[in-house]
């Protein structure tokens, strides 16, 4: 596994998708390494960064989609070309990609990890689930995958018997983890450090609190 | 030296880190272990964050066995932090402990119901049971915290760690409920650095006992004001969570702060500037 590095990168570029920011910033000496790692953004004018897996490894770029729910992600949405950000990473453990009929699922913003694995993968279906027509337009970002838009929930779009790789708001990956035994499942946590520093990021592994940027973020669905 | 505030890194999972430092402060032990509280733990503030870990530790007996000769492997001078809820507790663990530089009495977290000891009856205890450095890690929150220090010294303390973060509440802006499971938490970061520098500058008059210093410490100039105002020694804490090269860091800066050395440090014997370079050499 490639070794984390903190460096500052500067902004290639920040465009809207729907209501979410693709941010790309050169990639400096800072390594893109496993689909479902994540990495530490600086969040100007606040104390903490903000973990972020990487959406795509563009030559010389790495590219994050941000949803703008709270100052910190606001103010990653706002970087323009030429402003710079110190980015940490890459973090944790990625999606196992030796699966022989890979399914990628996907729910709002947590469609940002599937198109670097989709890649990695060799662009296998994919289903994704939105709360609406413009949150869907972030669906681009993985052309030909199948479109799920409230009240349809993308869990009705799983065929059977495939190898589930999924991120997604909580109530999405439990109702996947329920469906599919076995699934890959990237989970999201507050999170201060990214490296087991905080133990901030605690959820229930096996009966047990554990940190999610060390045991995680991709956990097997039991 | 330049040290970890307990808690505040995982030497285990970041020994490159743990490296950057002069000693590596453990996470708190406590004689049972605890799995600490339910999320979510942490909250950003102005300028700070909230953290309701709740001491999650594997207890004394793993510690011992499993966790202190994994640490002792990586060649780092250790100091163990320890925790309890009576005196007894903390000097039973004091007394397994052997083959360390130091150790830390976490007499002051916000986060679990304090033991009913006072803080001087737990250091007089833990020094009858052991003959490594003791140093008293004491709150800011106390009315009177220079009435605890020169208690904790009466008994034997061999140093100060000042402070530990303070009680703190945040809402979440929409529902105006707690943002941490717990409710409260213990705050920390930059908006604590001037209690910080209050407390270590009232506990060192009253003590001349050496004080590790922190709260806030985040830049070469913050270890400056630590030292002028009586710190032999600094610790850093939530910078480590934000930048895990801050101790490489803040060494080089050292090496460039600038500082008016007319004004010369509170107590310290020496200007502060050199005396801060001494602090983390």
């Amino acid at each position: 596994m490639s070794s984390p590095r903190r460096e500052l990168l500067r902004v290639a570029g920040a465009e809207p998708i729907g209501p979410y920011t693709l941010l790309r910033l050169g990639r400096g000496g800072v390594d893109p390494g496993a689909p479902g790692q994540f990495f530490m953004l600086e969040a100007p004018g606040r104390l903490l960064p903000r973990a972020l897996s990487l959406c795509l490894a563009p030559a010389g770029e790495l590219a994050f989609l941000v949803d703008p729910v709270g100052p910190g992600t606001a103010s990653l949405c706002a970087l323009g070309r030429h402003d710079a950000i110190h980015v940490f990473g890459p973090l944790g453990h990625g999606f196992r990609l030796d699966v022989e009929r890979p399914l990628l699922v996907g729910g709002g913003v947590g469609i940002a990890p599937l198109p670097y694995l989709a890649e990695a993968l060799r662009f296998p279906p994919a289903v994704l689930g939105f709360r609406s027509e413009r949150h869907a337009e972030a669906a681009a970002l993985l052309p030909g995958a199948e479109i799920a838009i409230e009240p349809t929930l993308v869990t009705e779009l799983i065929p059977p018997g495939r190898d589930v790789l999924a991120c997604g708001p909580e109530p999405m990956l439990q109702a996947v983890a329920d469906m599919c035994p076995g699934a890959q499942l990237a989970w999201e946590a507050p999170m201060a450090c990214g490296y087991g520093a905080c133990y901030g990021c605690a959820v229930e592994i096996g009966g047990e609190l554990k940190r999610l940027c060390v045991e995680g973020p991709v956990l097997l669905a039991a | 030296m330049l040290l970890n505030a307990s808690g505040c890194l995982d030497a285990l999972v970041a020994p490159e880190v743990a490296r950057q430092l002069d000693a590596f402060v453990t996470k708190t032990v406590t004689p049972l272990p605890r799995e600490g509280n339910a999320p979510p733990r942490i909250a950003e503030t102005a300028h700070g964050m909230l953290n309701a870990i709740g001491l999650a530790n594997p207890g004394r007996e793993r510690f011992l066995d499993d966790q202190l000769p994994r640490l002792q492997e990586l060649g780092i001078p250790l100091w163990v932090s320890v925790g309890g809820f009576c005196a007894r507790d903390y000097a039973e663990t004091c007394s397994a402990l052997e083959g360390i530089a130091a150790i830390e009495l976490n007499l002051s977290c916000p986060n679990v119901d304090e033991a009913a000891d006072s803080a001087a009856e737990i250091v007089a205890a833990c020094r009858a049971a052991t003959s490594l450095p003791l140093y008293a890690k004491l709150s800011a929150a106390h009315p009177d915290v220079a009435v605890v220090a020169r208690a904790v010294a009466a008994v034997g303390a061999d140093g100060l760690s000042l402070i530990n973060t303070l009680r703190g509440l945040a809402l979440n802006p929409h529902t105006l409920t707690p943002i941490l499971a717990q409710g409260s938490g213990g705050l920390s970061g930059p908006s604590l650095k001037p209690v910080a520098l209050a407390t270590v500058h009232t506990c060192y008059a009253a003590t001349q006992l050496p004080i590790v210093g922190m709260g806030g410490i985040a830049t070469a100039q913050d270890v400056v004001e630590f030292v002028a105002c009586g710190a032999a020694h600094v610790a850093l804490g939530t910078v480590l969570f934000v930048d895990p090269d801050a101790p490489a860091r803040i060494r080089e800066e050292l090496a460039v702060v600038p500082v008016d050395d007319r004004y010369g440090a509170a107590h310290a014997p020496e200007k502060p500037l050199e005396f801060a370079a001494k602090a983390v050499a």
